[in-house]
């Protein structure tokens, strides 16, 4: 069988008709080609699938794109407006958050969704809104400097 | 990593959920999801059909009256951490909520979902069992509630009938006088409990009148201490040691990461922690 969903993804409609068993990071990736969020554990530990479902930082690999049907998902490629990067984006570059990227586009979604949950985190609040995305290069100093950065530039 | 096939159905009513249980044998309730999900594309669930029940507002919501908080089972355990009413009648339960996985895991995963699983490293059940809390189901025949305590049965295993949809649970609200507290010993990959350790003591002219202990991840299901010796107390740190060290299980569960025997004993290190930690916010 299939579901019929509609939804909307970074600001644009999407219909669709999908497998029940369609995790939403497949639909995202292998149905739109929004590849930025990445395919990590599969298990809902790594965090590097993170988009924002309804405003909220959620795991795709563990929704079923039917569950999505009405929602609003934003993913990192929904971040940037006319060519600007985000303030996030921008931090990340800015402060060397990251090496290999591979982590990226969720610990910016999941850091998205701490700062508009509190605006100006501590270090300590910033590295646990962050605890569900798991970096395997070199660690977090960088990535919660970048968080901070961008809490600076967007408050 | 996705599920084995299954036909999808979305329920609009929790009376249209019975019907498509009743419909449709093997057929699994999935809400949040992030149970069920993760059994799923392991393949170590493999339903037939799915309902989503994740759309059904009139079970999602926490209130509070007559002096005991109801929490809908579709309440998700970011908005339990959050809540103001729980803050104020019951704040271990949120405080616990606040301890599952990560932001992402908390915006999706709900309560009734979690209680359900009834994975042994959950951090709700030793809470729900410490606060004698009541759990409630539906079934076409009509409802009933069963205590916490009872409603956990063996490892993954709970009273819910295979015709039933679990609609909320019923909290006593702490009184004055009362502390309480959750302690965690995180497994530090899966962010479920090695150990959890939940208290309550009541305190009167500085002497304990009640004392309750509760630990999760030790056994099967939540483990209650016998920590009476502390009523008449003044809850001194040995009284609270002696009082904890009375953890004992029959048969620990243990992995690759904590024997059964070092579960045990983590349990009481905590369960002590726990109990200090109630006392010192009576």
């Amino acid at each position: 069988m299939t579901v019929s969903i509609q939804l909307e993804v970074n600001g644009k409609p999407v219909q669709a008709a999908v497998e029940p068993r369609r995790l939403l990071v497949h639909f995202l990736r292998e149905d739109l080609g929004l590849t930025g969020a990445n395919i990590g554990c599969e298990t809902s530990l790594c965090g590097a699938c993170t988009v924002l479902v309804d405003g909220d930082a959620v795991k795709s690999c563990t929704m079923l794109a039917a569950q999505a049907d009405g929602a609003s998902v934003t993913t990192i490629e929904g971040l940037a407006q006319n060519g600007d990067l985000h303030p996030l984006q921008e931090g990340f570059w800015e402060k060397h958050g990251l090496q290999c990227g591979y982590c990226t586009p969720g610990m910016i979604l999941s850091a998205n969704y701490l700062l508009a949950q509190n605006p100006s985190p501590s270090d300590e609040e910033i590295r646990e809104g962050l605890k569900g995305n798991i970096c395997r290069c070199t660690g977090y100093h960088n990535i919660v400097e970048a968080v901070k950065y961008a809490a600076e530039r967007m408050s | 990593m996705y599920p084995a096939q299954f036909d999808y159905r979305r329920a609009g009513s929790v009376d249209e959920a019975l019907g498509l249980l009743q419909e449709n044998e093997d057929a699994k309730l999935m809400a949040g999801g992030h149970s069920l999900i993760p059994m799923m594309k392991l393949r170590l669930a493999q339903p037939p059909v799915v309902i989503d029940i994740g759309r059904l507002d009139e079970l999602r919501g926490i209130s509070e009256a007559g002096g005991s908080v109801r929490v809908g089972s579709l309440t998700t355990h970011a908005d339990i951490a959050a809540s103001d009413v729980l803050a104020a009648h019951c704040p271990v339960l949120a405080e616990a909520a606040g301890h599952i996985g990560d932001a992402q895991v908390r915006n999706r995963g709900t309560i009734g979902g979690n209680i359900a699983h009834a994975d042994p490293g959950s951090d709700i059940p030793p809470v729900l069992v410490l606060l004698g809390a009541s759990v409630h189901l539906q079934s076409p025949s009509g409802t009933r509630s069963v205590a916490a305590g009872d409603f956990f049965q063996d490892l993954l295993m709970t009273d819910v009938g295979e015709d039933e949809i679990l609609t909320h649970v019923d909290v006593p609200a702490l009184g004055a006088g009362t502390g309480s507290a959750y302690l965690k010993f995180e497994h530090p990959a899966s962010g479920y409990a090695v150990v959890g350790a939940a208290a309550s003591v009541t305190v009167q002219d500085g002497r304990c009148t009640a004392a309750g202990l509760v630990v999760g991840g030790v056994g099967a299901v939540p483990t209650a201490v016998d920590v009476s010796s502390l009523v008449g107390t003044d809850l001194s740190d040995d009284a609270i040691a002696a009082a904890a060290s009375g953890l004992d299980t029959e048969d620990p569960i243990g992995d690759i990461f904590a024997s059964g025997d070092y579960r045990v004993h983590v349990g009481k290190v905590y369960g002590k922690r726990a109990l200090a930690a109630a006392r010192d916010r009576a």
